[in-house]
């Protein structure tokens, strides 16, 4: 396992993840910068992600939906705020209605994705800040409902072999 | 399977009750040692009524049990729930795990995600 560290802070209410990644940062840009890369791994394999806009610059967007085993879509979007190739990106992460507009009634992260060459290939820090413990907690709440799909569709999938 | 919060009901209606600073403080007490309502409104400094209500909010979340002892009630945790709201955490912290193993898979692929 690559992650290095996982670390929550419930009073600056952010949650940072470090990796350590065997690329080195050009490669591992291209996963965030490419939406067809991008895409193979924003999503978990039971909700893919499709991104259908991703303008990686200052001020640019992405949008993108995820798309359920029942075929059900879940919007979201991206604010671009930072933009540093090959080192930085720090965008606003929130989710949008069906028509992919933003919905303002759902929580807004912040993410700071730090890249970092290293002797064996890029350190990579992900930090998601929250704007406030309902945001979090209505976040994470969502979470669980994914996790449990995921879980549900797993045993689905173990009984569907018999 | 690790209790889940078996609804997104269940689970609002215990971060909500999460979401005052008294309440996690209440959780946190009782969890280690029960406690009787008159008892926390004197930690507390606040009328009976007051802890009362905070105690209602924790018992409808699931977060602690009340038991009638006497001319008291005993106010307990109960772990499971709290486990479960522990558990909603560690499922975000799931998420990013899964993103990087997936992207790991891309970057050890030699057109580094170039589809062939």
């Amino acid at each position: 396992m690559t992650v290095v560290s996982m670390t929550r802070d419930p009073d600056a209410l952010t949650l940072t993840v470090v990796a350590e990644l065997a690329a080195p940062p050009s490669r591992v840009w291209q996963v965030w910068a490419d939406p067809r890369r991008l895409e193979r791994w924003w999503g978990p394999p039971t909700w893919p992600a499709t991104f259908v806009a991703h303008d990686l610059r200052v001020g640019g967007g992405a949008a993108y939906y995820m798309t359920g085993p029942d075929g059900e879509k879940a919007n979201g979007w991206w604010r671009f705020i930072a933009v540093e190739e090959p080192r930085l990106i720090e965008f606003e992460d929130g989710f949008a209605d069906d028509a992919g507009v933003p919905d303002p009634a759902m929580p807004t992260t912040r993410a700071r994705v730090e890249l970092a060459e290293t002797a064996g290939g890029t350190r990579m820090t992900v930090t998601s800040r929250f704007a406030s413990t309902e945001q979090m907690e209505q976040l994470v709440a969502m979470g669980m409902e994914e996790g449990l799909r995921a879980a549900m569709a797993q045993i689905d999938g173990v009984l569907a072999e018999g | 399977m690790v209790a889940y919060l078996s609804d997104t009901e269940t689970a609002d209606r215990v971060f909500a009750a999460l979401a005052d600073a008294t309440r996690r403080d209440i959780v946190t007490r009782v969890l280690r040692d029960e406690a009787s309502v008159s008892a926390l409104a004197v930690k507390y400094a606040m009328s009976f009524a007051a802890v009362q209500k905070h105690v209602a909010v924790l018992e409808r979340a699931g977060l602690v049990t009340k038991e009638r002892h006497g001319r008291e009630q005993l106010v307990r945790g109960d772990v499971d729930t709290v486990r479960a709201a522990a558990r909603l955490l560690e499922q975000y912290e799931e998420i990013w795990l899964d993103r990087i193993g997936r992207l790991e898979q891309i970057l050890a692929e030699p057109t580094g995600g170039d589809r062939p």
